[in-house]
């Protein structure tokens, strides 16, 4: 494991806060339907420090994902240790967010009730938790679509809908595995800077997976370059782009195209191999 | 560009406004809705027609195939004289009793088995033979045994049609639980949803589109249950009406009886989707295809 750090920027924060989620030498297996034991992620080690954004790539099928579910507590490491807040992770845990790739509200509910979901499920009385999820539909600019169903929205307006139904629970720890690739490219954008906006007023600790890289560094403190699968952490960048950003400007920086080009190099080699596998059909 | 003229070739037409162009829209989906009435309406009438001429000019035996006019005159005959067992509206009444009743507690323990042995694998696994070889099983036949064991009254209808519902809505709800989209389900325990509110705001609603589908078919064979299990032994009930012009070489009072029948499962169906329509009210409607 090669570990490239760029220089921390003065004007950053220092690295003194408490680690938020950890994974320590984790590896993870699956078995597939006809039997075979597969290797998703090996030796794999990621700190993240409380308020800290990172930004997971690498190649498609590595294994980001899996890096996830790991701290979401849907699924066990086969060795190694997940700990959030210091504390190894159990089932699932109450201070997690998820914000998935696929649309994952519920057709069958509508925008605010769908917005609403969460506190109602952690027992919050009703007339509070309606209140609360007004406000967020209002703050992530759904209002007047309240009573609107799904299937009536569009892909950008679903993912506002994902968004609120996350954040109203107010997670310590946010996860969102690719929440924006179905998107095109200019709602993505919007709503890339709608996510760092609902971000830096609750600050929680992210974990980002994308296979974006310029998603990454648009908006992560930190990157982590991950290898072609099993996947194990290749690289780490400190990100020194000034907050607050904005993501549609931000990428003609030209520090930016700096960075972009450093970690790419980096990241070219594991697309390449992994590539290439999956010409032989590996 | 400000002083170019805007030159309109006289040989092509304007380009018709927005409004013109709806309005032969809708003219043309008006024009086509009448042309499916009147042909559904010529079919009838060419099938009807067609067959009270056969038999009245002999082509077919009136005595086997009986003829519209001779159906309509028995079944008006048993709304104003009755039946050989009674005003018709209680046979009417009788065997939808029978059939509802079997239909509900056929539908209500499919609903509960499917969503039981949808959520727990083991259960599946161990069940899933059993259910496959009873369901192979001709079931019409138990009606025989349920004949037998609860006499000739209700309960052995209401049994036939409770075996002949259940595995159909069974199966639809064991498949809906299993299609459960899994990220939902992990979206909602993220959320904070106990198994139990998973259960209820998950896999309920999304087994829902596959139950209400199932109810359709099944009401059909609730039907025939009843019946199948009137034909087999009753004291009343439209199958009896059945068996009892069989018996009598009464082919026009089996047809009457048939098509009371279905006026019958008709009103229901379009019951069965009033309930469905609301139960599934989310999903996006239907686009309407215009043709073009």
């Amino acid at each position: 494991m090669v570990a490239v750090m760029t220089s921390a920027a003065p004007g950053l924060a220092p690295d003194d806060r408490p680690i938020a989620i950890e994974l320590q030498d984790v590896q993870r297996r699956f078995v597939t339907p006809d039997g075979q034991a597969l290797t998703a992620l090996r030796s794999f080690n990621l700190t993240v420090r409380r308020g800290e954004f990172c930004a997971v790539v690498g190649p498609t099928g590595c294994g980001k994902s899996t890096t996830l579910t790991l701290i979401a507590g849907l699924a066990a490491p086969t060795a190694g240790a997940v700990r959030i807040m210091g504390q190894p992770v159990n089932g699932i845990d109450q201070r997690v967010g998820f914000v998935f790739q696929q649309d994952a509200v519920f057709p069958w509910k509508t925008v605010l009730d769908n917005v609403v979901a969460g506190p109602l499920f952690r027992g919050k009385p009703r007339e509070a938790a309606y209140a609360n999820a007004r406000d967020w539909v209002k703050r992530v600019g759904l209002s007047g679509f309240e009573g609107h169903y799904p299937h009536q929205l569009s892909g950008g307006m679903r993912k506002r809908v994902a968004l609120a139904q996350t954040f109203i629970n107010e997670p310590e720890i946010l996860l969102m595995d690719e929440p924006f690739s179905a998107l095109d490219v200019q709602t993505r954008v919007l709503m890339q800077d709608e996510l760092l906006k609902l971000w830096s007023a609750q600050s929680a600790s992210v974990v980002f997976v994308t296979h974006d890289l310029e998603e990454a560094i648009a908006l992560a403190d930190r990157v982590f370059v991950l290898t072609a699968g099993p996947a194990t952490v290749k690289s780490v960048y400190d990100i020194d782009l000034p907050r607050p950003r904005v993501t549609a400007e931000i990428r003609y920086d030209p520090h930016f195209t700096e960075i972009s080009k450093m970690i790419w190099n980096d990241l070219r080699d594991e697309v390449l191999l992994s590539y290439q596998r999956a010409q032989r059909g590996e | 560009m400000d002083n170019a003229q805007v030159q309109i070739d006289p040989r092509y037409a304007p380009p018709p406004t927005e409004e013109a162009i709806t309005a032969a829209a809708r003219q043309a989906m008006v024009r086509r809705r009448v042309l499916v009435n009147v042909l559904r309406i010529g079919f009838l009438v060419v099938v009807l027609g067609g067959w009270e001429l056969a038999a009245r000019f002999n082509w077919i035996d009136p005595f086997f195939f009986a003829m519209p006019s001779a159906i309509a005159w028995q079944i008006y005959d048993w709304i104003i004289e009755g039946t050989s067992q009674g005003p018709l509206w209680q046979q009417v009444l009788v065997t939808m009793e029978e059939t509802v009743i079997g239909f509900l507690i056929g539908a209500v323990m499919g609903i509960a088995a499917g969503l039981v042995l949808g959520r727990d694998r083991l259960l599946a696994d161990v069940f899933s033979i059993y259910i496959k070889i009873a369901n192979s099983v001709p079931r019409v036949v138990l009606g025989s045994i349920f004949v037998i064991a609860l006499g000739l009254g209700m309960a052995s209808k209401v049994a036939l049609a409770v075996v002949m519902v259940f595995f159909v809505v069974f199966g639809n709800a064991f498949q809906g639980v299993r299609e459960a989209d899994r990220n939902l389900i992990a979206n909602a325990k993220i959320l904070g949803a106990s198994n139990r509110q998973v259960m209820l705001s998950v896999v309920v609603p999304s087994a829902l589109t596959w139950i209400t589908a199932s109810l359709h078919v099944s009401f059909g064979f609730a039907l025939v249950g009843a019946v199948v299990g009137e034909f087999l032994g009753s004291r009343q009930g439209l199958g009896l009406l059945i068996a009892t012009a069989q018996g009598t070489f009464n082919a026009a009072g089996v047809f009457a009886a048939m098509i009371v029948l279905a006026v019958v499962a008709l009103i229901a169906e379009f019951l069965i989707t009033l309930l469905e329509n609301r139960l599934v009210k989310w999903r996006p409607a239907q686009l309407a295809d215009t043709g073009f």
